[in-house]
């Protein structure tokens, strides 16, 4: 298996506190790659260090070999990750459709003047938007909501929007910030087989979760964060048994 | 159904080509020219209409490119510098020119938001009054305050629109010249504005209106997209600004002030913002009402009062102001809002500038 | 030209009457997050009534110090309750709006304000009585006269009064802690509502006294002077740091000797391409500069870049 992401030694500081130290970790391609850790581990910030959201302050990325010095999250995004958020971010007003449009950003061309005049391009570039964007809509499940108001729709199909819109972009990599967060056991379990089709179709994963049934079942290897650093990176049946996760969570017994 | 499309635009058409002259044969002249007046803030108000409703920008320093426009057709077309340039030169050229202005004021904004990017737009809308207020000396650009008179009027084929046409047996007034050359030009603008909205850029626009940090996420590169906005509206400007001179045939740095930036804002806003046919009725109605008004204030007060209490002038402006507190305060939306403007305005969806918040 | 020490003495005048006005536009931006944009008018409004006082009260023999004081005075009641109004009438009703609404409603105030005052006293500049003590003194090679000093004292005294209610009272503690976060310090037993009118009607007053000073600075009142002014005393504002009130008092302090001594030195730094017909240039670049380099202003705290 070849590493698509190389962390390594990641710090990042905030003020006084230090979010993140020493972080390492290694994401395979095809894998489905968990994080997890109890609140206020860092697993955000880890996310939006990766995702050029924050600089971080020490250490090195490394993205499909090749370093990832860029420093704003449109370059990461056009390097090949794209991401979602822990609280949904769409574009409210636009519809379904057209947020998962814009995800397409990356993979379109047309500017001003190709707008202005609807030169063949364009008006070839915009039909293929579309027809992409409903493509995807059907592959998370929500075509049917095609039309309406990214806030009206309910909960589940936001997060299946964002997602559709994050996958628009055809990226190596797909962050998911929390996806399955105040979603029902029916919704986590149409959520489960989503990443596993999009695993299978290529996209490497990589997930913040708290489900901790879904990050065993799902995952093919887990990362475990604390106060900022790593204390663990195993499959999720060595990392369940692991005294220094255990204790993280749980708390050291009373003697 | 293309054939009901096509009544509807040979209607509109029609009603275009024969609005001015039910206007001058029914009310005069003058409101002739408050026509062609109108056109020239549609144009401004859709340019703004980028800036601020499509992007989420707010702008209070536009009418600056106006200026720019105008000052630069001023230039090249009036015994100033003793240049005589053609329209179809000129046009371009200011619209360029102002465009680059729109990214050099745009550029330091970038990363500010609502409230601070407002003040510091607002401030390069002075900064631009008070340079042309003073660059008369050492050398003399503007001429300062007394402005620039004598400007070529438009001049098409060779024929100043000043000198009016006679056409089936009628005489059409310069205005109307005026009226036919600005409708086909916001005509233009109203085209090119929508063709913008329903595209890639469009999209980003609005994505980055609504969640600046979503678009960067989605591969958008938000700094050359909202220079692009600015650059795109203050062309737009200068195309008005232009137009504005030839038409006026005099400029000074007493028409580009902070009240005009905020009129035309208003326009905007208050016809309802990113909405296209909302911005142009906010247009048309902030021009037309304060017309009307000014026309009836003076004879009301006297049919009522006997006499003259309150200039007419004066009672515009704090007529203005009022309306611009009760709008805020019982229909912010707009006139015609989009439906976001709406739905945010209900409480519905997240508002213009809600940052890291869900 | 002018000396430097003349400069400093002119841009500390300037600068402190900058700093009373700023204190206001800070202290509301600090609680409700909103840029007063007709703190302004209310300045002028300030100086217009007092005017206003001094000349009815001129048929009196009163002493015109004395004449000064009650007509602040009547000033003063007057702005704050204009300020109070209009953040009941205009501002609270929109509490929960987007910023632009506010924002826009701010805007109508201020055209109403400036209006009415036309309407009012006309178009034309009027004469401010000279009621102050006003020789000259020579100080280090430069002049001052006393009413420069009478500036910075009354400047002085009051942003003083005023830092020592905010850091010291305990309303000035519910004022700070309503400014952090109105919900838990509602939960405190604050009344925001009241800390919020307060707050207004205090910044009012302050608009009132620089509204005085400055017509007593230049001799001149004038239905638009609150415009350029406001939009200056916001820069200082800015500059020192919005929120923070002694940015407030720095922010103005500095840019008025800012801009005495650019409008001072311009010419020459410029070779006589630009004048000191650019001063009001200045302050929009200060501006631009801070917002765009420093957002956070001089006394705030560096903005992190917490998502």
């Amino acid at each position: 298996m070849s590493a698509l992401l190389e962390a390594i030694n990641i710090g990042k500081t905030f003020g006084g506190v230090q979010a993140l130290k020493d972080v390492s970790l290694t994401i395979n391609a095809g894998e489905i790659y968990g994080l997890i850790g109890p609140n206020g581990a860092g697993k955000t910030t880890f996310f939006n260090v990766i995702t050029g959201l924050y600089q971080r302050d020490g250490g090195e990325i490394r993205f499909d070999g090749v370093p990832l010095s860029l420093t704003s999250p449109h370059e990461v995004a056009a390097a090949g990750i794209a991401r979602t958020f822990q609280n949904i971010r769409l574009f409210a007003e636009m519809s379904a459709l057209e947020n998962v449009m814009v995800g397409r950003h990356l993979r379109s061309r047309s500017g001003v003047l190709g707008a202005v005049f609807r030169t063949a391009a364009t008006r070839a570039e915009e039909v293929a938007i579309k027809q992409k964007a409903t493509a995807l809509l059907e592959y998370v499940g929500i075509a049917a909501k095609a039309e309406i108001r990214a806030a009206s729709l309910s909960y589940g199909d936001q997060r299946r929007l964002e997602i559709a819109r994050a996958l628009a972009s055809e990226p190596k990599l797909l962050a998911l910030d929390e996806p399955a967060a105040g979603m029902n056991a029916t919704e986590t379990a149409g959520l489960r087989s989503l990443i596993e089709k999009i695993r299978k179709d290529g996209t490497t994963v990589l997930l913040i979760e708290h489900d901790v049934k879904l990050i065993m079942g799902l995952c093919d290897r887990v990362a475990v964060l604390d106060y900022g650093q790593k204390i663990a990176e195993d499959i999720p049946a060595n990392v369940q048994r692991d005294a220094g996760v255990i204790s993280a969570y749980l708390g050291v017994p009373n003697e | 159904m293309q054939n009901k499309k096509f009544a509807g635009f040979a209607l509109i058409a029609i009603a275009l080509i024969a609005l001015p002259i039910m206007v001058g044969m029914g009310f005069g002249n003058a409101w002739v020219r408050m026509l062609d007046f109108a056109l020239l803030y549609i144009m401004l108000a859709l340019g703004l209409n980028i800036v601020v409703g499509f992007a989420g920008l707010l702008d209070l320093g536009y009418i600056a490119f106006y200026a720019v426009g105008a000052y630069i057709y001023a230039l090249l077309a009036s015994p100033h510098f003793g240049l005589h340039w053609p329209l179809w030169a000129i046009l371009p050229i200011g619209a360029l020119v102002a465009g680059v202005f729109g990214i050099l004021l745009g550029a330091p904004t970038l990363r500010l938001r609502g409230d601070y990017l407002a003040i510091v737009t607002l401030g390069f809308g002075e900064i631009i009054r008070i340079f042309l207020n003073n660059l008369n000396a050492p050398i003399n650009i503007t001429n300062g305050p007394k402005g620039i008179a004598g400007i070529d009027p438009l001049t098409i084929a060779g024929q100043p629109l000043t000198k009016g046409m006679d056409l089936f047996g009628f005489h059409f007034h310069g205005l109307y010249l005026y009226y036919y050359l600005f409708v086909i030009l916001a005509l233009l603008i109203v085209l090119v504005t929508m063709r913008l909205e329903n595209s890639r850029i469009g999209r980003a626009w609005v994505a980055i209106r609504e969640d600046e940090i979503a678009a960067k996420a989605c591969g958008i590169n938000t700094r050359n997209v909202k220079l692009l906005a600015f650059a795109m509206g203050a062309s737009f400007g200068g195309v008005a600004g232009g137009l504005f001179s030839g038409f006026q045939q005099f400029v000074s740095p007493e028409s580009f002030g902070l009240f005009e930036s905020i009129m035309v804002l208003c326009m905007v806003v208050l016809g309802g913002m990113g909405n296209i046919p909302g911005v142009i009725l906010g247009a048309v109605v902030l021009t037309v009402l304060p017309e009307f008004f000014r026309y009836w204030a003076g004879p009301a007060q006297q049919a009522v009062f006997g006499q003259i209490f309150i200039d007419p002038e004066s009672m515009r402006l704090l007529l203005f102001g009022i309306a611009l507190i009760l709008v805020m305060r019982f229909r912010p939306m707009g006139l015609l809002p989009s439906a976001r403007r709406k739905a945010e305005l209900e409480h519905l969806a997240p508002s213009l500038d809600d940052e890291g918040k869900a | 030209m002018e000396t430097f020490v003349q400069q400093l003495i002119n841009g500390l005048t300037l600068g402190s009457i900058y700093a009373l006005v700023a204190l206001g536009y800070t202290m509301v931006y600090g609680i409700l997050g909103l840029i007063n944009f007709a703190h302004g008018e209310v300045v002028m409004i300030g100086a217009l009534v007092a005017l206003a006082a001094f000349k009815l009260l001129a048929a009196t023999m009163l002493p015109p110090v004395l004449i000064a004081l009650i007509g602040f005075g009547i000033a003063a009641m007057v702005c704050m309750a204009l300020g109070w109004s209009i953040e009941r009438i205009a501002y609270r009703p929109l509490r929960n709006a987007p910023r632009l609404a506010p924002l826009i409603t701010a805007i109508g105030v201020s055209l109403v304000l400036q209006q009415l005052a036309m309407l009012f006293w006309g178009r034309s500049y009027h004469a401010v009585p000279a009621l102050l003590p006003s020789e000259a003194h020579e100080i280090l090679g430069a002049r001052i006269n006393e009413v420069q000093i009478i500036i910075m004292l009354a400047a002085g005294m009051a942003m003083t009064g005023l830092i020592f209610l905010v850091q010291r009272s305990k309303l000035g503690r519910a004022m700070r802690a309503t400014a952090e976060n109105p919900q838990v310090a509602a939960l405190m037993g604050v009344d925001a509502n009241k800390i919020v009118a307060l707050t207004f009607v205090i910044g009012s007053a302050l608009a009132a006294l620089a509204g005085v000073l400055v017509s007593a600075n230049y001799g001149i009142a004038h239905y638009q002077m609150g415009f350029l002014l406001g939009l200056k005393a916001f820069t200082a504002a800015v500059l020192g740091g919005i929120g923070n009130i002694g940015g407030a008092v720095l922010g103005g302090v500095l840019l008025g000797i800012i801009e005495a001594l650019g409008a001072g030195y311009i010419g020459d730094l410029t070779g006589g391409v630009f004048g000191s017909n650019y001063q009001d240039v200045f302050a929009f670049f200060v501006l631009i500069g801070v917002l765009v380099f420093r957002p956070s202003g001089l006394m705030g705290e560096k903005v992190s870049e917490r998502a």
